[in-house]
């Protein structure tokens, strides 16, 4: 599907710092960046995928803009309309239309409740339809992910890791939301059930048009997911642009490193891994200048003194490099 | 690939009709059965197959450390010649280190959280060598090199919980290799990693193993992994061997259904993918291991299960030559 071009999520410059506290007093002695200044568009029916290494702040990014940790900076607009000048009613609204599908389905139900209950319970915070209607919905969405609606009595806990990720996929769209945040949703299953969550996704967003940000680490997924990648380093986005462009011609030093880091899949293309040890400097502890310039084999100057702004280049791609 | 020595054709682990059972609350089960396997000097062997398939089991039965619900109920484990499992105690504890050694998945597992890095591997060295504690200090530092770990004097007396992710597992690899042993065994051991760390990790295992020719069991479900490391490989699916062959000729022309699903799909292994593709997935899911299906155990998921597939379970035959397959349709290319 041809996303329709006008941004139905707009994020600017958005900014989680948490305080790092010390001492008796419990004073604040610093700050663990974890999103520090972050842009990007979400189209209608589009999926953008964040990438990047962990603690990077690609599950922060996600929880602030599901208002489940607060910024400490920038602007979020929603249909064109900023988050800031919500009242009670636009916010409540606003939290229906974005929902999220987090990484372990093992731990985000509880285990013992009625599958039916879990599926319905934003039905009944949010007062939707009657009882019977709300019933009938659960049935529906139950098929829709491809559960058994006479399964509906059965605890949490008496499915596997797939089925229950479907059940966490139909809570999350009982209430039709426009964005489903999906935080590394298949990264708990196995390849064979991988497949089959990955299938349904595809499958939602081509018949419900529902956009999704997707959180992941594992290249193939993102390969197969996304429209466009922003690539994450250290709370910024340093290289965002077209799937299709960024896996043919990856802009930034640092998605190189990812890309070459990635296995193979041909055993006949074996990369020669370096067993060189380069470790990840801290979201504490940033690099001054180009947060990369410690890993960077294009490194020069004025990369360890000056930050390198994200960029427009050809083909809807923007880099943040000083050398590229 | 050059000719090997007649040298390296000897395997130094060997594992025959390998059974294990789990006592649970329904009774005890097998969770690995019919097992058979070896591995030369040099040569990598992956173990690949979905959660719960019993790879871990297998791996940890190899050093005789299986949790306690667990027990080795038949066949044999044979390294350099000598029986493992009829071994007492003691000749086990000299044996592992000296012989075999393991890498996790997470360090912290294996890694003392009180003691320092430097002072375990010393202890390990010490336990299977007569050697002053100077000497063993020493290798702890040089294995901590060998391991490129940076700066290795000050690492070796820094605790576990002071390194990185990444250096855990190195430190972990350096304590599995200070005695210099023939097997080494890893589970899962780039798993938790981030992929730059991935890579880093599988570059040093593979370039050790090629200066210290040691011999390798690499267990993971990542297909990836396999098709960068792998000289053979076994698909495990429900306890059992389903597929066993070279890597080049799983990847080239894979024979059993399971086998040729799982490769089907992983995301991003064919040509770019366009949003609304879908992959070729396999319905279902792994059935527990207490209650398998009569016949074939894949057969619930198999599109192309006979009604003989149902009733009986197919043998572990060779399909072509060196590649060995369970399943009761024929090669139609032979
Ligand atoms: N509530 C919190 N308080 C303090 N620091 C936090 C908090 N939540 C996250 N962080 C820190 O913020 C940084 C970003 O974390 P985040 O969970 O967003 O990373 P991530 O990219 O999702 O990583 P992963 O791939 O491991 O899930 C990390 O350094 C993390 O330790
Ligand atoms: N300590 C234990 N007690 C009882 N059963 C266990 C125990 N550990 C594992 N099992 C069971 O044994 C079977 C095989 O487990 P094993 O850990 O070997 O699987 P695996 O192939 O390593 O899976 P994974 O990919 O998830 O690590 C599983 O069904 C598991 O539930
Ligand atoms: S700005 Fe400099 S250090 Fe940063 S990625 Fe570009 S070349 Fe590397
Ligand atoms: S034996 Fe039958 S069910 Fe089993 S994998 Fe082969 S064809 Fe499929
Ligand atoms: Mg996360
Ligand atoms: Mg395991």
């Amino acid at each position: 599907m041809q996303p329709d071009r006008t941004p139905l999520l707009t994020v600017e410059n958005l900014e989680v710092h948490f305080p790092i506290r010390s001492g008796v007093f419990q004073r604040q002695v610093g700050a663990v960046k974890a999103v520090d200044g972050v842009s990007f568009s979400l189209q209608r029916g589009e999926t953008l995928s964040l990438v990047g290494e962990s603690g990077c702040g690609k599950s922060t990014t996600g929880l602030a803009l599901m208002g489940l940790v607060k910024p400490t900076g920038g602007r979020v607009q929603f249909d064109g309309q900023e988050i800031r000048g919500f009242n009670r009613a636009a916010l409540k609204s606003y939290r229906r239309r974005m929902q999220i599908v987090f990484q372990d389905p093992f731990s985000s139900l509880n285990p013992r409740q009625r599958v039916k209950d879990i599926i319905r319970a934003p039905l009944d915070i949010h007062k939707v339809g009657t009882p019977a209607e709300r019933e009938t919905r659960v049935a529906e969405l139950m098929e829709r992910v491809g559960l058994r609606p006479d399964q509906a009595d059965n605890f949490a806990h008496q499915f596997s890791g797939g089925q229950r990720q479907r059940i966490g996929i139909a809570r999350a769209l009982a209430l039709n939301p426009d964005v489903i945040v999906c935080d590394e949703p298949v990264s708990a299953l196995d390849v064979s059930v991988q497949a089959q969550i990955l299938n349904l996704l595809s499958d939602l967003q081509r018949d419900l048009g529902v956009s999704y940000l997707s959180i992941s680490h594992d290249l193939g997924v993102v390969e197969f997911i996304s429209h466009r990648v922003a690539v994450m380093y250290l709370g910024k986005i340093v290289e965002i642009a077209p799937k299709t462009r960024i896996f043919a011609e990856p802009g930034h030093p640092y998605t190189e490193l990812l890309m070459r880091s990635a296995p193979s899949r041909d055993p006949r293309k074996r990369h020669s891994f370096s067993a060189t040890n380069d470790d990840i400097p801290s979201a504490t502890k940033k690099p001054s200048g180009c947060p990369f310039h410690t890993r960077c084999p294009l490194v020069t100057a004025v990369c360890k003194t000056t930050e390198p702004a994200l960029t427009a280049r050809e083909g809807g791609q923007m880099v943040a490099c000083h050398n590229r | 690939m050059s000719e090997m020595n007649t040298a390296t054709h000897v395997p130094v682990l060997e594992v025959s009709d390998l059974d294990i059972e789990i006592r649970g609350v329904n009774g005890a089960f097998a969770v690995v059965s019919d097992m058979n396997f070896s591995v030369r000097a040099g040569e990598t062997l992956c173990i690949v197959g979905e959660s719960g398939c019993g790879k871990s089991m297998t791996a940890l039965s190899l050093l005789r450390l299986l949790p306690e619900a667990a027990t080795i109920a038949g066949g044999k484990v044979v390294i350099e010649g000598q029986d493992f499992l009829a071994m007492d105690q003691r000749q086990v504890e000299d044996f592992r280190g000296e012989k075999i050694a393991m890498i996790f998945q997470e360090p912290l597992t294996a890694l003392n959280p009180v003691l320092r890095i430097g002072e375990q591997i010393a202890e390990s060295v010490r336990q299977h060598r007569k050697c002053s504690r100077r000497e063993a200090d020493a290798r702890a530092v040089d294995v901590l090199r060998l391991v490129q770990m940076p700066d290795p004097e000050r690492r070796a007396s820094q605790f576990p919980h002071e390194l990185s992710g990444g250096m855990r597992q190195r430190a972990m690899i350096a304590l599995a290799l200070a005695c210099d042993p023939k097997i080494i065994i890893a589970d899962e051991p780039t798993t938790a990693l981030d992929v730059t760390i991935q890579a880093q990790i599988l570059g040093l295992i593979s370039d050790l193993q090629k200066r210290l020719g040691t011999a390798q069991i690499l267990i993971t479900h990542d297909l990836g992994v396999v098709s960068e490391v792998a000289d053979r490989v076994i698909v495990m699916y429900a306890g059992r061997k389903v597929e066993e062959a070279s890597i080049y000729d799983l990847f080239d022309r894979p024979f059993h259904p399971y086998t040729i699903g799982l490769m089907g799909a992983v995301p991003g292994a064919g040509a770019s993918s366009e949003a609304g593709d879908r992959l070729a997935d396999i319905p279902g899911t792994v059935p527990p291991l207490w209650n398998l299906p009569k016949g074939c155990a894949f057969a619930p998921r198999c599109a192309n299960a006979s009604a003989r597939c149902l009733e009986e379970r197919p043998p572990f035959e060779e399909k072509r030559p060196g590649h060995w397959a369970a399943c009761w349709e024929h090669d139609d290319a032979a």
